[in-house]
């Protein structure tokens, strides 16, 4: 059984579910960019007491499963989510959906995701697909990341649904129903809205390990890396940041990027507020981020390393932190037309 | 980032598909783009799996040297802490620890060895014989 479902790759893996899942509840309208805007994608947290491979957690964008409910709740569309303690009442569950018709996303971990390169499999669990089909005992999967679909037998799946450690994904599974129907007029609240939640992320979140002043945290932080953890270790945080960074598909601050894709395709809807002219702002940000990545694969290759080095690579992320908080209270003083 | 300077570098996935990303056109404008990789992050992937390498080394020696069981390899070589271990195989941390030790670990029942063998998606026998088979 093989659901009407278009594979379309994206450069994250929850935006590019969100989209594919209701780019047939949407007609289309939700590309990847807008899924990632309205459902206020962009984030930045730096969690010291999370250890990921024995180094610090370091978000670049929202939680998991966020931006999937945001941007379905501005549009209006009823969703349906679910976890599960049983393994067969999960697949169960699974099947019932796809005798219905509906592809569903769900989330992973990657460690035991078989079509994954071995150098890329960690134990993160955040991770998401597709699944719209069945073709005898295998799955039909749709992984965003990837340029076309694969297939998972019964128990890859399982494996992949039920992996363990932090953000288990406890085989959540989630859908839009069908039949919402998207206006023009929706669509402009709903970027409204995510602008505005996203402004509410960066600017005013409480604490210093969230937002803009999360990353000015972050700076200050690398500048004392080399004395209180040795060049070693500050060498692994470093590459680990880098990878948080980058992940899979978003090569060079891509967050920022896709952020700025956003607010090109925004103004479409709604002319008349500059957002594709503020969009350069995010692309500013995007590529200090990018050259920031250099500066820290400078130190992590062992090519620099001195503490002015480190000094630097913090100066870096401070001088983000301005720029983002500048491309942020922008947005906020928007007067919308 | 403009379309140009999209790097190309090939990575361990750019064998297996390119990756999408957003970069700028001649107008400024975006489009979704195709990468094949990047160095910078090729590196720090590398820098990782150099670590991991070092401490997969290091437990094979402990065990060699009846200081640990050979569960610890297998956590190394698969990247689990004693919570993951513990998540997938239904253990508590605490028993998890007392199996490190050699001499508790070669009073394990076969069901318990199992357990283990299946979160590390091995047999038992390479199990008990630090054999890995590449997958």
């Amino acid at each position: 059984m093989k659901i009407e479902f278009e594979h379309r790759q994206a450069a994250h893996c929850e935006s590019g579910v969100t989209s594919n899942l209701l780019s047939i509840s949407s007609g289309g309208k939700i590309t990847e960019p807008l899924a990632f805007g309205i459902g206020a994608g962009l984030f930045f947290a730096y969690i010291p007491f999370i250890k990921v491979n024995n180094g610090p957690a370091i978000a670049f964008r929202t939680f998991p499963g966020y931006i999937f409910k945001r941007t379905a709740k501005s549009l209006g569309i009823p969703i349906i989510s679910k976890k599960f303690r049983s393994k067969e009442k999960a697949e169960a569950y699974l099947m019932e959906c796809l005798n219905n018709g509906d592809p569903v996303g769900c989330q992973v971990g990657v460690y035991y995701l078989p079509y994954f390169p071995k150098e890329y499999r960690f134990h993160f669990n955040a991770h998401n697909l597709i699944v719209y089909g069945m073709e005898g005992n295998n799955y039909l999967v749709s992984d965003p990341i990837m340029d076309s679909t694969n297939v998972m037998s019964s128990y890859e799946l399982e494996r992949v649904r039920f992996a363990k450690g932090a953000l288990a994904p406890n085989g959540l599974i989630y859908y839009p129903k069908k039949g919402a129907v998207i206006t023009d007029e929706v669509m402009k609240q709903a970027i409204k809205n995510g602008i505005k939640k996203n402004v509410y992320n960066m600017l005013s979140i409480p604490g210093r390990f969230a937002g803009i002043s999360g990353i000015k945290h972050t700076g200050n932080k690398i500048k004392k890396w080399r004395d209180k953890l040795g060049i070693e270790t500050s060498k692994l945080y470093l590459a680990q940041m880098v990878r948080m960074q980058e992940e899979i598909g978003t090569g060079g601050g891509g967050f920022r990027y896709i952020y700025g894709a956003f607010l090109q395709e925004a103004e479409a809807y709604l002319p008349g507020n500059q957002l594709a002219e503020y969009s350069v702002m995010f692309t500013k940000a995007g590529d200090m981020w990018r050259n920031a990545a250099v500066h820290a694969a400078g130190i992590y290759k062992g090519r620099i390393g001195s503490q002015e080095d480190f000094n630097i690579m913090g100066d870096y992320l401070l001088e983000i932190a301005e720029v983002e908080k500048q491309a942020f209270e922008t947005l906020k003083k928007i007067k919308w037309q | 980032m403009k379309k140009e300077e999209i790097p190309q570098d090939v990575s361990a996935l750019g064998k297996i598909t390119k990756e999408v990303c957003y970069a700028t056109d001649s107008d400024g404008k975006y489009n979704a783009e195709l990468s094949s990789g990047w160095d910078v992050k090729i590196t720090a992937l590398d820098v990782a799996w150099e670590e991991i390498q070092k401490r997969i080394a290091k437990a094979k020696q402990q065990v060699l040297a009846h200081k640990a069981s050979p569960l610890l390899f297998f956590m190394e070589y698969r990247l689990m802490d004693a919570a993951i271990l513990a998540g997938y195989t239904g253990f508590w941390q605490w028993q998890i620890k007392r199996h490190l030790k050699p001499g508790v670990f070669s009073k394990l029942s076969d069901k318990q060895l199992q357990k283990y063998a299946e979160a590390f998606n091995i047999e038992v026998g390479d199990l008990k014989t630090m054999t890995v088979h590449e997958d």
